[in-house]
């Protein structure tokens, strides 16, 4: 099955920890830990949420505000699409995130096509 | 196969129903996780049974028989949903070899209704829903009786349970059992939910409300099963033993005219002894396995208890120092509450009224009757009467349960006359 892991942390407390595009070293090892096993199929950090526009169409007007689309102080901060026998394989790997210590890790099944 | 009468039919069927329902759920949901589908088809293979047993004879083994129907029944739907839905061909179906065996190793572990209980406790679904979930799935029980007995409305006990098995399908939630490492931990909320289904039935001291007054002894069937399958497992004799003891006290809990009678009035003679012998053997056991836990203390305060119906005075001390292990354990306030109360019977009402106003602040507290009825009592024996009547008025207002309501009731006129002639003043205070 496939799952999708979300990222969520404090966008202000993590930017001050890794402000550039480079990726940590924990990460690093974690996405490596997940091409090793044959469990990774994409991953990628998002940029910080003051570059988020949220975007809905109402008939036929495009309507698009500044910001992400939840205003919350834990935001959506990258993912990790994954395969995995079960929950509980998806679960261990949310659980080995470095995300899943920093924030939280929503693990969500993908529809299968 | 035999011809059987309509009465061989129907013993057939139930026993089948009684003690198998959870493993045959527990075979047709394991591929697909499809909890309610699998429900469905084994409720079908049920109904034909009852029809083809009479006509052609209870066959050999009726439970192969009806898994067998069940499934066939399982994938014409499946395909049906294929057809209609376009769904991808990916899926797999346990092969018949593999499912007939397993229907024919009798008690073999894993067994599948201890992976059912596993399924159900898991980590993921929502913990109020395990315990309704296991009643309906390892023991097929219906969701009206399952909403009367948590006193929820059928619709909202509906909606939990489908959305609990729309997540265990749709989240991929795996029908194996835990690994060895994890087993312990998975086991505790399997025990857990046992033990809810359990007080559920408890707290209706007068057996009078019919919905919830089986659950006791649904859990007792719930526990011996878990001790059965996991007897290497301290815990699980633990729950029963608590469990137990508690049932033996059943017939102890109301006096003749049906009033509630609290554990320290109760006529020990009227206690079961041979529950309580099980008990005590099952507690012996586990102590054995030299691994303690929330539900051996629990029972090893229940068996410190017992020992009043050998004449012999409550051992507070110990159990006092029981609720101590046990808090650490836990945390508990609850267990803080009657830690406080066996410190009372030790060092006095005014040490135990310092241990209840030390966790007095815990906001989980303030709504919590045995609180405010243990205070009331402790303030009662220190002579502050009308400190102690304005607690259980609290107490009072806090219980759902009537005839627990009278008994507090009747000890806060106790109290009152037990004051001087100013507390008739007190009669409508909060």
């Amino acid at each position: 099955m496939k799952y999708i892991l979300m990222i969520y942390r404090d966008e202000a407390a993590f930017q001050a920890m890794e402000p550039t595009n480079t990726h940590s070293p924990a990460y690093m090892a974690y996405g490596q830990a997940l091409q090793q096993a044959g469990a990774l199929v994409d991953g990628r950090r998002l940029r910080p949420a003051d570059t988020a526009s949220t975007v809905r169409s109402k008939d036929g007007k495009v309507e698009v505000l500044d910001g992400p689309y939840s205003d919350t102080r834990e935001q959506l901060g990258g993912y990790f699409l994954i395969d995995a026998p079960d929950l509980d394989a998806a679960i261990a790997w949310a659980a080995r995130c470095p995300g899943a210590a920093q924030g939280a890790v929503e693990v969500r099944p993908l529809w299968e096509m | 196969m035999t011809t059987g009468d309509q009465l061989d039919v129907l013993r057939a069927a139930d026993g089948v129903a009684r003690d198998r329902y959870g493993k045959l759920i527990a075979i047709l949901a394991a591929e697909t996780r499809d909890l309610s589908a699998a429900e469905d088809a084994l409720s079908d293979a049920f109904t034909g049974a009852l029809v083809r047993w009479h006509k052609e004879g209870v066959p050999r083994s009726p439970e192969a028989w009806l898994l067998s129907v069940a499934r066939r029944r399982l994938v014409d739907r499946i395909r049906h949903a294929r057809v209609v839905e376009g769904a991808a061909g990916h899926l797999r179906l346990a092969a018949d070899e593999r499912a007939d065996a397993a229907c024919d190793e009798d008690e073999q572990i894993p067994d599948w209704r201890l992976r059912l209980m596993f399924v159900c406790a898991h980590p993921a679904i929502d913990r109020k829903v395990r315990a309704p979930l296991m009643l309906q799935t390892v023991m097929g029980l219906d969701t009206a009786s399952i909403a009367g007995a948590f006193l929820v409305s059928p619709h909202t006990m509906t909606q939990r349970l489908v959305r609990a098995k729309r997540k265990i399908k749709l989240a991929g939630i795996s029908f194996e059992p835990p690994d060895g490492s994890e087993v312990a931990a998975r086991l505790d909320a399997v025990l857990d939910a046992i033990y809810a289904v359990f007080m559920q039935g408890w707290t209706d001291p007068l057996g009078g409300d019919p919905r919830r007054r089986g659950l006791a002894h649904e859990a007792l069937w719930l526990g011996a099963l878990a001790v059965k399958l996991a007897p290497q497992e301290p815990e699980a004799l633990g729950l029963m033993a608590l469990m137990l003891h508690l049932d033996a006290r059943s017939e102890a809990r109301r006096n003749a005219s049906g009033d509630y009678v609290p554990l320290a009035e109760q006529d020990t003679a009227l206690w079961d002894p041979e529950m309580i012998a099980e008990a005590e053997d099952l507690l012996g056991r586990a102590a054995g396995r030299g691994r303690i836990g929330r539900f051996q203390l629990e029972a090893a305060i229940q068996s410190a208890h017992a020992d009043r119906r050998r004449g012999n005075a409550t051992d507070w001390p110990a159990i006092e120092n029981l609720y101590d292990h046990l808090h650490r354990l836990t945390g508990s306030p609850v267990v803080a509450i009657n830690r406080a109360i066996a410190s009372a019977e030790r060092l006095g009402p005014e040490a135990g009224l310092r241990a209840l106003d030390a966790i007095a602040a815990d906001p989980r507290l303030s709504g919590y009757q045995p609180f405010w009825a243990g205070k009331a009592e402790l303030l009662s024996k220190m002579g502050d009467q009308p400190a102690a009547a304005a607690a259980f008025d609290q107490a009072i207002a806090l219980e759902t349960d009537g005839a627990v309501r009278d008994y507090l009731a009747r000890r806060r006129a106790q109290a009152c006359q037990a004051g001087d002639g100013s507390n008739a003043s007190l009669t409508g205070s909060s």
